[in-house]
């Protein structure tokens, strides 16, 4: 009885702190944005547009009254679950959030599946063989990763592999004029297309995924490898894996039983914060593959003043964060004895 | 970042200069265009005001009249095949052209396009001020717009204006809705308006098939239009945002047509036999305003001064090479009246002889709020380095379009840089915005005898007279205004070879469609 209200009381203490958590989000981005010295009727009446209209359009999205009315007004249509329509374009902001997230989904999935998958052994490789040759060539080969702009590699990677090889299909989710073939049923381009049951389709979706997917991924390998490399350094060092190698186990052992076993736990928070920040979307990979997803969409109504769209997508990364969090944690609870 | 990007770019160029041959990958009935459409924010014609939504209206609605493409200034009939004057010039009446099918196959009569006309009026969206301008008011126009048969519209005017005004005015808010397809899907007295501004209900020569905003556009052809069926099935419109990435999908034939490619892109594709560049000068320009409640720019001499220390010639064949052409005066090229003459060039020496005058031999600090938009960001660039040359120290506030409008509209600059459009393809569209308001009024300098004359020049009936009253009004505007006119812009699309016959009119709405071919 006691255990099942103890556990009852720290479900509500945890909804309890999403609620203030995405709360104060909200009411820091709205408060940010209403102070932009930018008029936000502007991005719908134009530059030509007469004092008079401008004033008109003004009373109609309700931007005359007080922010924090504003503010309120819109806090009580979100809790109904009405997160209102978007200024520029007039369609609910909750079906266009439904559009691109999945396509932010699918890239950022599979980029850091990527990313885990080359980086951790890379980072391994890298601490075993500190000050090696081949350290120095992991070490450089992320920090290329980390510091030459995504937006100079996607044109690189389209200009290689889709103008010059022709290995691979060009910018979008699929070939100009197929779009409209695919019956959205979960927002994922591959998924939908194999649930159609259309294996070219599927295949055409998946190449037009692989070059910016290949990018997030080098991008979260340069991050998760560097990570990985100095825990792994910061174990190896530990006086367990000296006893262990005293006794005689093997070194393949050492590292990936005993050594990465402590790795793991922190290595967790590393991905699932480099999951995290791919699931913002990244506005500049979007961008060069006229990819339709959520930083870019973001990123579009902060630029048109289309203040509903933003802070639809501010609940969007918000939500993002807050589940990622909760996964970290179950994941601490499953690696790590002493959590649990 | 930037030069990463332009090295990018230059890296791309280079590459694709040793040429791959375009293998025209996209269905030979259906042309596909890279273009940036991220400005639509509706479909309605009663709504539609901007560069984007305005193309997609002349490609699938008819208008009463349109711009002549062939002649620059004058209308021609598209829905209407007639129309004439009463004697005391305040009655319009305009035959409806017999045969024309909407899409839902109703006929078009008069009676739709009164309720089209009376749509825009009391809707009241962004392009209804055009026409207000005749006394078509929310309260009257019902009465002042009527039907006299099933053929026949009348519209009648609060005075009698010169007949070409009225008639440029109602080429671009003439579109005909299809009454009883609109009005089936009225909702709360709204005229239809929730549902048309993402939907169609039209009788041009495309029609509309899917609109997914920032995203795509696909119009179909319209096989019975009374024009005669367009040559090609289909026109599908992607919105890519990256202009290097429409260059690579309109070399690599992935689409036909790239519509926004920069200044340095079409240098870099001049080469390329395999793309054709079409181009036309558009009624816009590039300008400055200067405020002149600055006591500096007040001085008629500082602002003169100001006009020689821009270096038209040397970025018209630079930063403005494919996407501008010199111009100076307030109307541009292709409107009726328009003064294409350019009295300024650099030169520091009589611009430094000018500030001398003003008592200012030394100069001085002024700002300049300009954009984030390429060009103007190269533009003001120039005019900071070519104004030192005289002394002034001009310090540019860098900000995103609309804070720096926001600061604009308030009167709140020294010195504005950007581009103004006209409203609609008659002179008084940028007499009055140059010379009365909104711009008049944002710089300062709404002097009587300007509205005077700019009205007089609105009335005019005679077209003779009225552009050699424009003329006479460029010339004054040149020697005192507060605007320093420097580009026309050009628009270009840059199109794959075997693509034949697009159209780009100089109204920002003519770029058609209907006669596009792909061998």
């Amino acid at each position: 009885m006691l255990i099942k209200s103890r556990r009852l009381r720290g479900l509500l203490n945890s909804l309890g702190s999403v609620a203030v958590t995405l709360f104060g989000l909200l009411l820091v981005t709205f408060v940010i944005s209403r102070m932009l010295p930018a008029d936000p009727v502007l991005a719908i009446v134009g530059d030509h547009a007469t004092d008079e209209y401008v004033e008109r359009v003004r009373e109609q999205l309700g931007l005359n009254k007080p922010i924090l009315v504003q503010f309120w007004i819109y806090l009580t249509n979100v809790v109904q679950g009405d997160l209102g329509q978007s200024i520029r374009t007039s369609q609910p902001i909750a079906q266009e959030l439904l559009t691109v997230f999945p396509a932010t989904l699918e890239l950022a999935t599979l980029g850091t599946l990527i990313g885990v998958v080359f980086g951790i052994p890379l980072g391994v490789l890298a601490a075993v063989r500190k000050d090696t040759l081949i350290d120095h060539i992991v070490r450089f080969f992320g920090l290329v990763g980390y510091s030459v702009p995504i937006f100079w590699l996607g044109l690189m990677g389209l200009l290689v592999f889709y103008a010059k090889l022709d290995w691979l299909p060009g910018p979008g989710r699929l070939d100009f004029g197929y779009e409209d073939m695919v019956t959205p049923v979960t927002g994922l381009m591959t998924v939908d297309t194999l649930i159609a049951g259309d294996m070219d389709l599927f295949k055409n979706a998946l190449g037009h995924l692989i070059l910016p997917a290949s990018l997030l991924g080098y991008y979260s390998l340069a991050y998760i490898s560097r990570m990985t490399r100095s825990l792994m350094l910061g174990q190896l060092s530990q006086e367990y894996i000296l006893t262990a190698r005293v006794k005689g186990v093997s070194e393949s052992r050492i590292i990936w039983k005993h050594a990465m076993g402590n790795v793991l736990v922190p290595l967790i928070t590393v991905i699932a914060l480099s999951y995290g920040n791919l699931l913002e979307g990244s506005v500049l990979t979007e961008a060069v593959f006229a990819w339709r997803g959520l930083g870019l969409y973001i990123t579009d109504a902060i630029f048109g003043q289309d203040m509903p769209a933003v802070m639809g997508g501010t609940i969007v990364v918000g939500a993002v964060f807050i589940v990622i969090n909760m996964l970290t944690d179950v994941a601490y609870r499953l690696l790590d004895p002493r959590a649990q | 970042m930037n030069m990463l990007l332009k090295a990018g770019v230059a890296g791309l160029a280079l590459v694709m200069a040793s040429g791959f041959a375009a293998d025209a990958k996209t269905p030979k009935d259906t042309l596909v265009m890279a273009w940036v459409f991220d400005d639509i924010i509706s479909l309605d014609p009663a709504e539609i005001y901007e560069f984007s939504s305005s193309e997609y209206m002349a490609n699938t609605y008819d208008r009463l009249i349109v711009q002549d493409l062939d002649n620059p200034g004058a209308v021609k009939m598209q829905a209407a095949e007639s129309w004439s004057a009463s004697d005391d010039g305040k009655v319009i009446t305009f035959k409806i052209r017999p045969g024309i099918k909407f899409a839902s196959g109703n006929e078009m009569t008069a009676e739709d396009a009164e309720f089209s006309i009376e749509r825009y009026v009391i809707l009241d969206k962004n392009p209804a001020f055009i026409l207000n301008q005749f006394g078509l008011k929310k309260e009257t126009v019902k009465d002042m717009v009527r039907v006299k048969d099933a053929s026949t519209l009348e519209v009648e005017l609060d005075a009698p204006y010169a007949p070409s005004f009225f008639l440029n005015c109602l080429s671009f808010t003439s579109a005909v809705v299809d009454k009883k397809e609109v009005m089936s899907h009225e909702a709360n007295g709204d005229l239809g308006y929730d549902w048309l501004r993402t939907n169609y209900a039209g009788s041009g020569p495309f029609v509309l098939k899917g609109w997914k905003p920032n995203e795509s556009l696909v119009m179909e052809a319209n096989e019975s239009y009374w024009g005669g069926a367009p040559k090609i099935k289909r026109v599908l419109a992607k919105n890519v945002l990256e202009s290097a990435t429409q260059q690579l999908l309109l070399q690599k034939g992935d689409v036909d047509m790239a519509r926004n490619l920069t200044n340095d892109q079409l240098t870099a594709i001049a080469g390329d036999k395999n793309i054709t560049v079409a181009a036309t000068p558009k009624a816009t320009l590039w300008y400055m305003g200067l405020n002149t409640t600055n006591p500096n720019l007040a001085k008629p001499e500082v602002r003169q001064a100001m006009k020689y220390l821009v270096d038209y010639d040397g970025l018209a064949k630079t930063s403005f090479k494919s996407i501008g052409i010199k111009h100076q005066t307030f109307l541009p090229e292709g409107q009726l009246g328009a003064d294409n003459e350019t009295p300024f060039t650099l030169n520091v020496e009589k611009a430094k002889e000018l500030l001398a005058q003003a008592g200012l031999p030394d100069g001085f600090n002024i700002t300049m709020d300009t954009t984030n938009k390429t060009e103007t960001r190269l533009l003001s660039a120039s005019i900071q380095n070519t104004m030192a040359k005289a002394g002034i120290n001009v310090i540019i506030k860098l900000a995103d379009n609309k804070t720096t409008l926001t600061k604009y509209r308030a009167s709140q600059h020294d010195i504005y840089i950007g581009q103004w459009g006209s409203d609609y393809q008659d002179p008084h569209s940028n007499a009055e915005g140059y010379l009365m308001a909104p711009l008049a009024k944002r710089n300062v300098w709404q002097l009587p005898e300007n509205e005077t004359a700019v009205l007089a020049a609105r009335d005019e009936k005679d077209n003779t007279k009225r552009a050699a009253m424009y003329m006479d009004l460029q010339k004054k505007a040149l020697e005192t205004s507060p605007y320093i006119i420097m580009f026309q812009q050009i628009e270009t699309a840059a199109i794959l070879n075997n693509v034949k016959g697009f159209v780009i009119g100089p109204t920002f709405d003519l770029n058609l469609y209907a006669n596009v071919t792909k061998e």
